[in-house]
């Protein structure tokens, strides 16, 4: 299920040969994020690691898991909107089974920058941790 | 009118618009090709072999010791101490420079003048700017009071705004009260005519990558009596006099603060890079700079909605702006996809950007490659990226 997730999402971004085309794709999947609840937007759900700020919560419906994100820089958004999505819909237990190296495994370095890198790879481990800590606690 | 980029050989392989030169310069052919005929042809250590390939290097290391002390008008190459770069320089000072417990710094400065100081536990004093980002000179008068006898240690040119302060004035002034005046030169070098003994300097600092020269060299200078009455920085090889297990003694000033083998090629590359410049007529230099600068300046203060943070007359080298209500690192990597470099972010001097209640800035900032084609492609981008991002908001 995560793999797919990611799969459609590189299918998607690879339609563009053009870099600044695909920003701008990963700018617009952000704009269509409505799905945070501003109560969120404090330090305890802040993203360490990234270079603009990102905030990034989870919720719970019958042992899925749900990641809501938002960002004050729009290419950040976009690209935490695209990882929230893969692990989305998803069990802790599923989440924590899952290849943590697929992001690095579709190529990431070729969409992405090295700091974006950075960024990606904390949101990911900020996602791994609220799914230990849902499998944890319940 | 000459066309710069040709001297350059990044430029032969990439139509990038490069706009970073704040962070570090292209390197001229000559720069390059120095560095690699060291490698090829000369290699070996300095100051200690006595065979001729040792001499020849020792003598082309030491003949760039000349070449920078006349780059910045020094007394002597005596005054020059090589380091990694202004980094290593003001580090060097702070931990060496003894009987100097206060540093006057202002708010605009680079972290490399700030943490050296904190890490030494030093008590720093901190000068206000007024609207234009310039030196507030009652405030800083005011702090030389409270404050004689202390190293005042500023910035040629503000990294992030591209204020070029008044040193001979700030110099003049901290020598009234018995102070000590350290200049941060790392913005200065490539874009300045630097005379240490006319501003009457008591320290300067370069880093050599930001003036076409290679990475990881720079330079201290500091007067003859001062050098000798501070301690090594380090110890090991190439500083000593004599060592035994009780005690050991150091050489004179420059070599007794640089342990250890040098950068040796990157100073050879350096006397190269210096070359270069003699090479050119410095006045048509600066005002080739001079109109790139304003021409970029003009150009984006005519954009809706962008915040240019100041516009002062003394403005060199750099320039920071936000476009409002758009983050800067959205504007730096929608640049970067069209082939525009630039730099976004806090620049290593948060507490400026904390000061104006900003997390970052885009800045701008040139070299002598810079030409009007570049900075007309850099506003098309920019509108663009402005374009795509209003877009979608």
């Amino acid at each position: 299920m995560i793999a797919d997730n990611l799969k459609e999402i590189v299918d998607e971004l690879s339609i563009f040969d053009d870099a600044l085309e695909k920003y701008e794709y990963i700018i617009e999947i952000g704009s269509q994020n409505f799905d945070f609840d501003e109560s969120y937007k404090s330090d305890k759900y802040l993203v360490s690691g990234c270079s603009s700020s990102v905030w990034l919560y989870c919720t719970k419906v019958n042992d899925k898991l749900f990641f809501h994100s938002d960002s004050n820089a729009m290419i950040a958004k976009g690209l935490a909107t695209i990882i929230c999505k893969v692990y989305s819909g998803n069990s802790s237990k599923e989440i924590l089974n899952s290849d943590v190296k697929l992001l690095e495994k579709i190529n990431l370095s070729e969409i992405i920058t090295p700091v974006r890198q950075n960024g990606v790879a904390s949101m990911q481990r900020y996602i791994l941790k609220f799914a230990k800590d849902y499998k944890d606690g319940s | 009118m000459k066309n710069f980029k040709d001297d350059f050989d990044f430029f032969k392989h990439s139509d990038n618009v490069y706009l970073d030169s704040a962070a570090t310069s292209q390197k001229p052919h000559s720069v390059i090709e120095a560095q690699s005929d060291f490698y090829k042809i000369h290699c070996a250590n300095i100051h200690r072999g006595l065979h001729t390939l040792s001499n020849k290097a020792t003598q082309m290391y030491e003949d760039a010791r000349t070449l920078c002390a006349e780059f910045i008008n020094a007394e002597s190459s005596r005054n020059i101490v090589f380091t990694k770069g202004v980094t290593e320089g003001i580090n060097l000072l702070a931990h060496s420079l003894s009987g100097y417990e206060t540093v006057i710094i202002s708010s605009l400065e680079h972290h490399s003048n700030i943490v050296p100081w904190q890490l030494l536990s030093k008590n720093i004093k901190v000068i206000d700017v007024d609207k234009q980002l310039n030196i507030n000179y009652d405030s800083y008068e005011k702090l030389l009071i409270e404050n004689p006898n202390s190293l005042v240690s500023i910035t040629h040119i503000s990294n992030v705004f591209g204020n070029e302060n008044n040193v001979k004035k700030l110099t003049s002034l901290a020598h009234k009260y018995g102070c000590l005046v350290h200049i941060d030169g790392a913005q200065a070098g490539a874009h300045i005519k630097i005379d240490v003994q006319e501003l009457d300097v008591d320290f300067y600092t370069l880093s050599a990558h930001k003036i076409y020269a290679p990475t990881g060299v720079g330079l201290l200078y500091g007067k003859f009596e001062l050098l000798e009455q501070m301690r090594p920085y380090q110890g090991g090889g190439a500083m000593i006099k004599d060592v035994s297990f009780k005690a050991s003694t150091y050489l004179d000033p420059p070599l007794k603060f640089e342990a250890g083998t040098q950068n040796i090629s990157g100073v050879i590359g350096w006397a190269e890079a210096i070359r270069y410049l003699n090479s050119l007529d410095f006045g048509e230099v600066i005002e080739h700079e001079e109109k790139i600068y304003s021409y970029s300046l003009e150009s984006l203060k005519k954009l809706d909605d962008i915040v240019v943070y100041t516009d002062a007359k003394n403005l060199k080298s750099a320039l920071s702006f936000n476009i409002n209500n758009l983050h800067h690192e959205d504007i730096g990597t929608l640049l970067d996809k069209q082939g525009v470099s630039v730099r976004t972010g806090h620049h290593c001097a948060l507490p400026a950007m904390k000061m104006l209640g900003l997390d970052g800035t885009i800045r701008v900032s040139f070299g002598i490659y810079n030409d009007e084609e570049d900075i007309s492609r850099f506003i098309r981008a920019l509108k663009k990226s402005i374009d795509i991002l209003r877009r979608h908001k």
